[in-house]
């Protein structure tokens, strides 16, 4: 039977490819870290540039889970992840205030900001505030494209319709996506309607875009990462050194450069600002 | 258009310049989805002669729900395959989750019920006679099992690009389980996903052009193996 023969040596080859070339697993494990983390970090290359520097000078693995900031912290609460890098203030206040993390540091800042169609059908330029401009999208009826994601960028959002008086849930002209940053600003281009977003994630993806910046530098508009460790006394099994690790790495002075520096080539102006020591008061929270 | 035209020229700029990263993402994709269809061979095959040779009450039953399980959605079987792997989870102790071991597991799982299903049918396709045939002549049970599944090569060769489509193709489970972890659990699929999200639109395409290459390459061996020797 020729074709067993040669079924066979095909099978043989192809384990034989595997064995030898399967990365083990069993050593990586050991020494790896889990960073749960929003998709604006990953989305914006940030972490691209980061991570090899801090696995080359620790020696760890890290296991970037790129989600929204609501899902990462909710990994951290089941003790499926050693660190958090996340954007959603009020949020990580209960977390630290639950006892699941330990210590919660300021590593950088940017801003959000609200985009959309350069025609601007609702007019929102022209408004002085961002809770003035979620207003007049809601009475032009004009599309608005939510995350819905629970994601520190959707916090900050239901918190500016909360301020504005809006309740624009089931609102024919408010569409959830589920999606993170970078698809949700693709849809709303594709649907030519307004979304909020963090500066870098925009600024990454622009070329693609077609969407305009809209609304900016309003004070409520600051969009704050901390760095937090997770509390082993809930969860034995969390990798504590492995988290602090990380979390000193990010408010090093020689990453907090790297972090100012980063996207200043490309887009002409810094991505993040690094805040590392820093009280919170001084960027006004 | 331009984007297609843009998607094109990179997929066959990364391939001809043999960009490293790349490179390594293609492989891992390939190791994960064939060490997933050899062991989806294995429990598929074996567990569908068994459930085709074998005669027990609840037999429709179980086979209907095989078959169901070929269309087992990959992001359920993500899910359930990280419950399970979760450090507090049951199999938390094996240190597994977000590696390729972790997807391989998972892609075993969409893999098996698609061979399993396909190993019935082609084994309930065969004359019903042969068997007995066969065991007139004198073959021993596990003789008889043999000749059978190898009387059925030609749709059982299909049943193994079947699952080997599914696992290479799906990217719920892998992004779950996986979670696309740079140099480590990143494969074409989850790399396509991100790509896309990131608006890299023709990098995106260009790992969707990779993708179906390597589909074809393997469907194509495959296809060779099969329909050299038809039955007469």
């Amino acid at each position: 039977m020729k074709i067993w023969k040669q079924f066979s040596l095909l099978l043989a080859a192809v384990t034989a490819c595997i064995a030898f070339g399967l990365p083990a697993p069993a050593s990586a494990a050991s020494k790896s870290i889990i960073l749960a983390t929003t998709t604006s970090t990953q989305d914006s290359g940030l972490l691209d540039v980061l991570i090899p520097i801090f696995e080359k000078e620790s020696g760890y693995l890290v296991k970037t889970i790129a989600v929204g900031s609501g899902q990462a912290m909710a990994m951290g609460m089941k003790g499926e992840a050693d660190v958090l890098l996340v954007h959603s203030p009020d949020a990580e206040k209960k977390f630290m205030a639950e006892g699941f993390g330990t210590t919660r540091r300021l590593v950088m800042h940017n801003d959000f900001i609200i985009v959309g169609p350069a025609s601007d059908p609702a007019r929102i330029r022209s408004a002085k505030t961002s809770v003035d401009a979620l207003k007049r999208i809601a009475q032009s009826g004009s599309l608005f494209l939510s995350r819905g994601d629970n994601s520190g960028t959707h916090a900050k959002e239901k918190g500016l319709w909360k301020g504005a008086g809006i309740t624009p849930a089931g609102q024919k002209w408010y569409q959830q996506t589920g999606l993170g940053m970078g698809l949700t600003l693709n849809v709303a281009a594709e649907k030519k309607g307004y979304t909020l977003t963090d500066r870098a994630t925009y600024l990454a993806l622009r070329k693609n875009l077609g969407l305009a910046i809209l609304m900016e530098g309003d004070a409520k508009l600051l969009n704050v990462y901390h760095v937090i460790e997770l509390n082993t006394a809930k969860w034995p099994k969390i990798n504590a050194a492995g988290g602090k690790a990380f979390a000193d790495f990010m408010v090093s002075r020689k990453t907090q450069e790297v972090i100012g520096k980063f996207g200043v080539k490309k887009f002409g102006s810094p991505l993040f600002f690094p805040d590392a020591g820093k009280k919170p008061e001084t960027l006004g929270l | 258009m331009d984007l297609l035209v843009d998607g094109f020229a990179k997929a066959i700029a990364l391939l001809t310049s043999l960009d490293q990263e790349v490179l390594a993402i293609t492989l891992l994709s390939l190791k994960v989805s064939v060490t997933a269809t050899l062991i989806s061979l294995v429990l598929g095959i074996s567990s569908g002669t068994l459930l085709a040779l074998a005669d027990f009450p609840g037999k429709r039953l179980i086979v209907s729900i095989v078959n169901t399980g070929m269309g087992l959605p990959p992001v359920v079987v993500g899910l359930f395959v990280t419950i399970f792997l979760w450090r507090n989870g049951p199999f938390g102790y094996l240190d597994i989750l977000y590696t390729p071991t972790a997807m391989i597991i998972a892609q075993a799982v969409i893999a098996t019920p698609i061979v399993c299903g396909i190993t019935v049918a082609s084994i309930q396709n065969l004359p019903p006679n042969l068997r007995l045939q066969i065991l007139a002549l004198g073959a021993t049970r596990l003789q008889m099992v043999l000749i059978l599944i190898k009387e059925a090569r030609l749709p059982l060769l299909a049943g193994v690009m079947a699952g080997f489509g599914g696992v290479i193709s799906e990217v719920g489970a892998s992004i779950m389980v996986g979670g696309n972890i740079k140099g480590y659990t990143r494969v074409l699929t989850t790399a396509t996903v991100m790509e896309s999200g990131m608006g890299n639109f023709d990098m995106a395409f260009a790992l969707s052009i990779i993708l179906l290459l390597l589909c074809f390459a393997i469907n194509y061996l495959l296809t060779r193996i099969q329909q050299r020797e038809r039955p007469r």
